[in-house]
C-alpha cells in the first residue's frame, strides 16, 4: 500500500509534470489569493516592508539580487547578477541553492509550478498595497 | 481538557510537558551527538551545512526577541504569558544548540541583531500578539522543511526534523488559543 506522503508527492509531480506540457493558455491564471497562503511558507525569514532573516519584499520584482540598502546578504547573492522578474523568480523558487549556490536561503524550494507563480502574482499584488507604497524599495 | 482551560498556570505548564513529551532535550541530545560525531570524523558534514544551520539560528534568535516583545507587551495574560515563555526557552534552547553545532563544526555562528523589525502598531491585543507569533512559528515550520532535505548530515537532518516538530506544536497550539483549527491539514508545505 502506498503511503499519504509518497502519494502526495507523487500528485505533486505529476501536477508539475503536467502542467509543463500544457500550452500557456492553457494554465490556470496565477491566483495571488492562493500565493498569500504560500507566502505563509516565507514568513519564518522575511516580511513585505521590513528586512528580517531575509531582505524585505516590497519592490522585489524589476529588483537587482543583493541590492536592498543595509541588507547582510551572502556573497554569492551579491555577486548573482539577477535582476528579479517572473521567470528569474520562478527558477530561484524551484531550488535557490541550485540557481545561486551559496545563498543563505538554504530552503530546498517550491516543488509545485502553481504555487510558485501564485506566489509571484502575490508578491506583484503585495507590491501595490499600501503596507508596500510607503516603504522606499 | 484544553491547555488555555486550565485552573492554574502550573497545571497548564504540566500539562503542556507532559503531553509535547519533552522532545527538546532529546533532540538537544541528539544534535550534539550528531555534531560530536561530525567533529571526529571531520569533514562529515557538507559545506551547505554551516549555513543551513545559521540560518536557522537567525530566525531562533529572531523568534527570541519576537515572544520577548510579546511577553513586555503587557498585552498576555496568564496562562498565555506562560506558554510565550515555554515557547521562548524553546527557541532558547534550539538557539543554544545550533550555535555549538556550528562552532563545532568549524563554523562562526550568527549573532542576533541589536534590533529587530517588529510590526509593533500592529500588536494591540492578546490576540493580535498570537496571531504574529503564530505566522512565525508557522513559517518556521515550513523553514525547517525546506532545510531538512538539504543537509549533508544524517544526523544534523534528523535534529532538525526534531526541531520542526517542536515549532509544529506551538503552531498547532497558538491556533487552538486563537479558536481555530488547530492543525488545519494532513501534510505542512
Amino acid at each position: 500500500m502506498r503511503s499519504p506522503l509518497a502519494a502526495s508527492a507523487l500528485a505533486s509531480v505529476f501536477a508539475g509534470a503536467l502542467a509543463l506540457c500544457l500550452p500557456a493558455s492553457a494554465r490556470a491564471a496565477p491566483d495571488a489569493a492562493h500565493g498569500e497562503q504560500v507566502y505563509a511558507r516565507c514568513m519564518a525569514c522575511h516580511a513585505l516592508a521590513f528586512d528580517r532573516v531575509g531582505p524585505r519584499h516590497c519592490g522585489l520584482l524589476g529588483r537587482r539580487a543583493g541590492s536592498v540598502a543595509g541588507f547582510n546578504y551572502s556573497a554569492a547573492m551579491k555577486k548573482s547578477r539577477i535582476t528579479w522578474s517572473d521567470t528569474t523568480l520562478d527558477r530561484f523558487l524551484t531550488k535557490p541553492l541550485k540557481m545561486v549556490p551559496g545563498t543563505a536561503m538554504t530552503y530546498d524550494g517550491v516543488a509545485d509550478p502553481k504555487d510558485r507563480a501564485d506566489l509571484i502574482a502575490y508578491l506583484k499584488h503585495a507590491n501595490d498595497t499600501p503596507e508596500c507604497a510607503k516603504q522606499p524599495h | 481538557m484544553s491547555f488555555f482551560l486550565m485552573p492554574t498556570p502550573l497545571a497548564a505548564r504540566r500539562l503542556f510537558l507532559g503531553r509535547s513529551g519533552l522532545v527538546l532535550s532529546g533532540a538537544a541530545v541528539a544534535l550534539l551527538a550528531g555534531s560530536e560525531a561530525l567533529a571526529a570524523k571531520t569533514g562529515g558534514a557538507h559545506p551547505n551545512d554551516v549555513q543551513i544551520l545559521n540560518t536557522a539560528l537567525g530566525a531562533e534568535l529572531e523568534a527570541i526577541a519576537a515572544y520577548q516583545l510579546g511577553a513586555e507587551s503587557k498585552l498576555l495574560e496568564k496562562p498565555v504569558l506562560d506558554l510565550a515563555l515555554t515557547f521562548q526557552g524553546h527557541h532558547k534552547e534550539h538557539a543554544a544548540v545550533l550555535i555549538k553545532t556550528v562552532e563545532k563544526l568549524g563554523g562562526k555562528a550568527v549573532l542576533a541583531k541589536a534590533k529587530y523589525n517588529f510590526p509593533v502598531d500592529q500588536l494591540k491585543s492578546q490576540a493580535d500578539v498570537l496571531k504574529f507569533a503564530a505566522k512565525l512559528e508557522q513559517g518556521a515550520v515550513s523553514a525547517y522543511l525546506g532545510a531538512v532535505p538539504l543537509f549533508g548530515n544524517r544526523d544534523l537532518a534528523k535534529a532538525a526534523a526534531s526541531i520542526l516538530g517542536d515549532e509544529a506544536m506551538h503552531w498547532a497550539i497558538l491556533r487552538q488559543a486563537l479558536g481555530e483549527v488547530p492543525v488545519p491539514s494532513a501534510f505542512m508545505a
